[in-house]
């Protein structure tokens, strides 16, 4: 048997070094991927993602405990991509999500994975879809992806997930911050974290306000009431799992709601043609890069450097060669 | 582009607390453009297995100050062995007397370094070891 054969009937090890594989777009890698495409599509892929020091991977111990131990139904297998940022200067990772997700780390049914971001600046992996690819074949019937400390433009964990919490936490910015463009935007499901804290409440009410402003503009523009997702704002204590099961019930409401709006489908085809999108822009980059001799590039590249030709310009000057 | 990279599982087995010197060797490691999976404090072997077994490291970093090295190492090395991961690269760090580390490395243990080991040679080594393999 092969390592995808291997991979597919369950064998930790195979699915283990073949993460690394895609994380290393390899051909075995990337012949994995197209392999295994028609078993995906099946997991639940639930984003976490918010600031740093929110208590995203203490929380996701919590999550990923109460899914694996009492998930609706029978027992799924889930798992769990975390992800850190590389250093841009050595390449070298701190990953150190593990350090918080103690609970998980003998459990069965439980698969912790973490990865560094290698380059990636949207808040995730470069390869975090294809690891999730990988384990949603290999019969994980929920994958969790905690993103990097996410602030204001880390939103590609929203194309990724069918559902997205976002994890605040008091004493991080007022109101005018809940007010901002990107990541709240992003939100299915808010989180307010480290809810004993002094100010979680005032966290909480900002954050609240702001989902009222949001539910009123749209009551103006027509939107159907009864058709829209209305946001639910947990208050969760990752430490001593305070509010855990009521996050978990809300990410349950999430997906019953999209299945029956259809959003499930919507989300799905976004994310496939987001896919298809992406391997194009590689693999036309490449080819052309390829076709291209490293001296007229080098020479474009200086009159660029030199501020003579725009990089547009300079863009259709190597077109046309 | 991608590439491989080297990763490296630094954990802390047994019930000492005093993790400085782990804590140096990952941020090391990092800056040599590794992959450092760090476990933080209070790990028992099988945890550490089972970590390296999900992130499917080249290496395993184990800081021991307790004085339990010789049962917590080659148990530790019994379950790498257990899950297919024989050739994972396992190397000590901590007060390890000079007999004990003889058996350690006897026992398959790729180095064992002791207080004041320039974190140069830690990472000489693991690149000498992994790369050469």
């Amino acid at each position: 048997m092969d390592l995808i054969e291997k991979a597919a009937a369950g064998d930790t090890l195979a699915i283990s070094r073949l993460l690394s594989e895609v994380e290393n777009d390899t051909p075995l890698g990337q012949r994995a991927l197209d392999a295994l495409y028609p078993r995906a599509g099946r997991a639940i892929i639930i984003g976490v993602t918010g600031p740093s020091g929110s208590g995203k991977s203490t929380l996701v111990n919590r999550l990923a405990l109460a899914l694996a131990s009492n998930p609706e139904g029978n027992a799924l297998k889930v798992g769990v991509l975390a992800v850190d940022p590389s250093s841009p200067f050595s390449g070298g990772a701190l990953l150190g999500d593990r350090v918080r997700m103690r609970d998980l780390g003998t459990l069965p049914n439980v698969f912790i994975r973490s990865m560094a971001t290698r380059g990636a600046l949207g808040g995730l992996a470069r390869a975090a879809e294809g690891a999730a690819q990988v384990l949603d074949a290999v019969a994980f019937g929920i994958i969790i992806v905690e993103t990097v400390g996410a602030g204001q433009a880390e939103v590609d964990i929203a194309r990724m997930a069918h559902t997205t919490v976002v994890v605040e936490a008091p004493g991080l910015g007022d109101d005018i911050q809940a007010a901002k463009a990107g990541i709240l935007e992003i939100a299915d499901v808010l989180a307010v974290n480290k809810a004993d804290k002094p100010g979680a409440e005032a966290t909480a009410r900002s954050l609240r306000v702001m989902l009222e402003i949001g539910t009123e503009m749209m009551g103006k523009e027509g939107a159907d009431d009864a058709a829209r997702w209305q946001i639910p704002l947990v208050m969760t204590c990752a430490l001593d799992g305070a509010g855990v099961d009521e996050l978990k019930n809300a990410i349950w409401s999430h997906q019953r709601w999209l299945n029956a709006h259809g959003g499930m489908e919507a989300r799905n085809r976004a994310r496939a043609s987001d896919a298809l999108e992406r391997a194009a822009r590689e693999h036309l980059f490449r080819e052309w890069r390829q076709g291209l001799r490293d001296d007229v590039y080098r020479a474009v590249v200086d009159e660029v450097v030199a501020h003579r030709i725009s990089p547009r310009k300079a863009l259709e000057r190597l077109l046309k060669t | 582009m991608p590439e491989k990279r080297i990763r490296v599982l630094i954990a802390k087995p047994g019930l000492d607390g005093h993790d400085r010197g782990a804590k140096v060797v990952a941020r090391a490691l990092r800056d040599a453009g590794m992959e450092v999976i760090y476990t933080g404090l209070r790990q028992t072997p099988e945890m550490i297995a089972s970590a390296a077994l999900q992130e499917d490291v080249d290496a395993v970093g184990l800081s021991i100050l307790s004085g339990a090295h010789m049962s917590l190492v080659p148990r530790v090395l019994e379950l790498l062995k257990a899950n297919g991961q024989g050739e994972v690269c396992v190397f000590v760090g901590g007060i390890i007397p000079q007999e004990d580390a003889q058996v350690l490395l006897e026992t398959g243990v790729s180095a064992v370094y002791g207080p004041g080991t320039p974190t140069t040679k830690v990472i000489a080594d693991l690149r000498d070891a992994l790369v050469a393999a």
